[in-house]
């Protein structure tokens, strides 16, 4: 759905005449040309997953991160403009300190994403400041349960079961949307968003990119945790490790498990 | 005897407040004496205040700075239920009063007890005094009629009380307080906070039982003279 708003694309202070704020869906195409970005809401916990698309070959792997750590029962994945996301990131994880300092409890995640969403909207407020060119999934555990919200660069925040931001996030969503994510744990979950990312993941366009994946659910004691992600550099094969509370048991189910689930979809 | 030094004194609730927790909620119980000096300025004084739906405190020390601690705090957590979208917890408002009580602490002169209850941890009670600390405790004692309850609780607390044996130990403590602490007396008002909502109940002085070397009350000494057989300090 591109237009041209001729003339009034200027400034993010001048509507169109038929309503619209250029400026702030030209922030969204920012969003719409990066690696895809998904979110899921198991019924224990929140799985995201990141599309890194690789730069150059002389990256070191697991370094320039998406997936952000905002306070300890809360995470933010950042699709665009990876700058400008480590700006909101910085914004949130204050707002999350000072709520725990005054208020005495960790900052319940409707709360954190409303204050993400008024930051990213005050920028689409004054001729002076750009809107952010990136869009947010925020995952969290309070005592409320788990919750997943998205922000978008004109602001919005919705709370979802699933959602997707990115170059892929159409296919990405019409995959999630069949997964019985009220049935599902987090665990399951986990392969679940690999393969989507691996699925929706452009083999001629973009060649080489890094999964990374993190979660927060009953099992990492409502904390979030990184889900460590290798690559097997001769096959391209991913090995699926997951972090901090897992056995060897565990990894070796879970490569044979990936293994298995890439062979399946390359059969189809 | 300086009279003019008596009436222009700080208006201090001499008090005694307590706060207890039952199985399903808590009781807020004070006395209603506010003092200035020895002069007795409000003798039916509410030092039982609201916070929110589910939160009250019980203010000692100065009137004056427990008051404006209390509206700060009102106005604060009313702002958060909004924001939050749902009563805000027990633990938030002592958190709250915790925070204005430390960071004053060199001009405020206040101890308070923070006592309500919310859907996810129950009846809690926390005690917050001059300093600013704050203790989440199973009950709470406060003010200078606090003093001669101490021993009176190690004896009677127990664990797990129902809603009634919580209220009845509420009102016989602060009445044992109001009996042997001079800035403590009049009535005394209870409230008890549970999974229902609130309720005030009130004793007036005269009702409360009578202790150790208490006299009854008398209409007039003159009563004394006029009766068949004049025998004052008659127990």
């Amino acid at each position: 759905m591109s237009s041209i708003g001729t003339g009034y694309d200027l400034s993010v202070t001048t509507f169109s005449p038929d309503g619209r704020v250029f400026q702030i869906e030209y922030a969204a195409k920012a969003v719409d040309n990066s690696g895809t970005v998904i979110g899921i809401k198991c019924k224990d916990g929140i799985v995201m997953g990141v599309e890194k698309l690789i730069a150059s070959k002389m990256m070191l792997p697991g370094s320039n991160r998406r997936i952000h750590s905002v306070h300890r029962h809360s995470g933010m994945a950042v699709a665009g403009l990876a700058a400008d996301g480590r700006q909101i990131v910085a914004r949130a994880k204050s707002e999350a300190t000072n709520y725990q300092s005054v208020y005495g409890e960790p900052i319940p995640v409707k709360e954190l994403a409303e204050r993400v969403a008024s930051y990213v909207h005050l920028c689409t407020l004054y001729w002076w400041l750009r809107p952010f060119g990136c869009g947010i999934i925020l995952g969290g555990y309070d005592r409320d349960g788990p919750q997943l919200y998205m922000v978008e660069p004109s602001g919005i925040s919705y709370r979802y079961f699933g959602a997707a931001i990115g170059k892929g996030k159409q296919a990405a969503k019409t995959e999630i949307e069949k997964l019985k994510l009220s049935e599902m744990t987090c665990r399951e979950g986990v392969f679940e968003v690999a393969k989507i990312i691996y699925k929706v993941h452009d083999e001629a366009k973009d060649k080489a990119f890094e999964l990374e994946m993190s979660w927060v659910c009953d099992e990492s004691k409502q904390q979030l945790r990184k889900i460590h992600l290798f690559f097997d550099a001769f096959n391209s094969n991913p090995i699926l490790l997951l972090a901090t509370f897992c056995s060897d048991d565990l990894l070796e189910e879970s490569k044979a498990a990936a293994r298995t689930a890439l062979e399946e979809m390359d059969a189809d | 005897m300086d009279l003019n030094m008596h009436l222009n004194a700080p208006h201090s609730m001499g008090t005694t407040i307590i706060g207890v927790t039952y199985n399903g909620g808590v009781v807020l119980g004070a006395d209603s004496r506010t003092s200035t000096g020895m002069y007795v300025a409000n003798r039916a004084s509410d030092k039982i205040t609201q916070l929110t739906d589910n939160v009250y405190v019980c203010r000692s020390g100065s009137a004056a700075d427990s008051q404006v601690v209390s509206d700060y705090v009102r106005y604060f957590l009313h702002q958060h239920t909004i924001q939050l979208g749902q009563p805000a917890t027990v633990k938030v408002a002592a958190y709250l009063v915790r925070l204005l009580s430390y960071n004053n602490k060199n001009i405020l002169e206040t101890g308070l007890i923070v006592g309500g209850w919310d859907k996810y941890e129950g009846g809690k009670i926390y005690g917050i005094p001059l300093g600013g600390t704050l203790i989440e405790q199973p009950f709470a004692i406060g003010g200078s009629g606090s003093s001669y309850l101490y021993g009176f609780f190690d004896q009677a607390w127990k664990e797990g009380m129902t809603k009634d044996e919580a209220e009845q130990l509420v009102v016989k403590a602060v009445s044992l307080a109001i009996a042997r602490d001079g800035a403590s007396g009049g009535v005394v008002c209870t409230v008890v906070i549970n999974l229902e909502g609130v309720t005030r109940n009130f004793y007036p002085g005269d009702k409360l039982q009578l202790w150790h070397e208490e006299l009854e009350p008398q209409n007039s000494l003159l009563d004394i003279l006029n009766s068949p057989s004049p025998e004052p300090m008659n127990i």
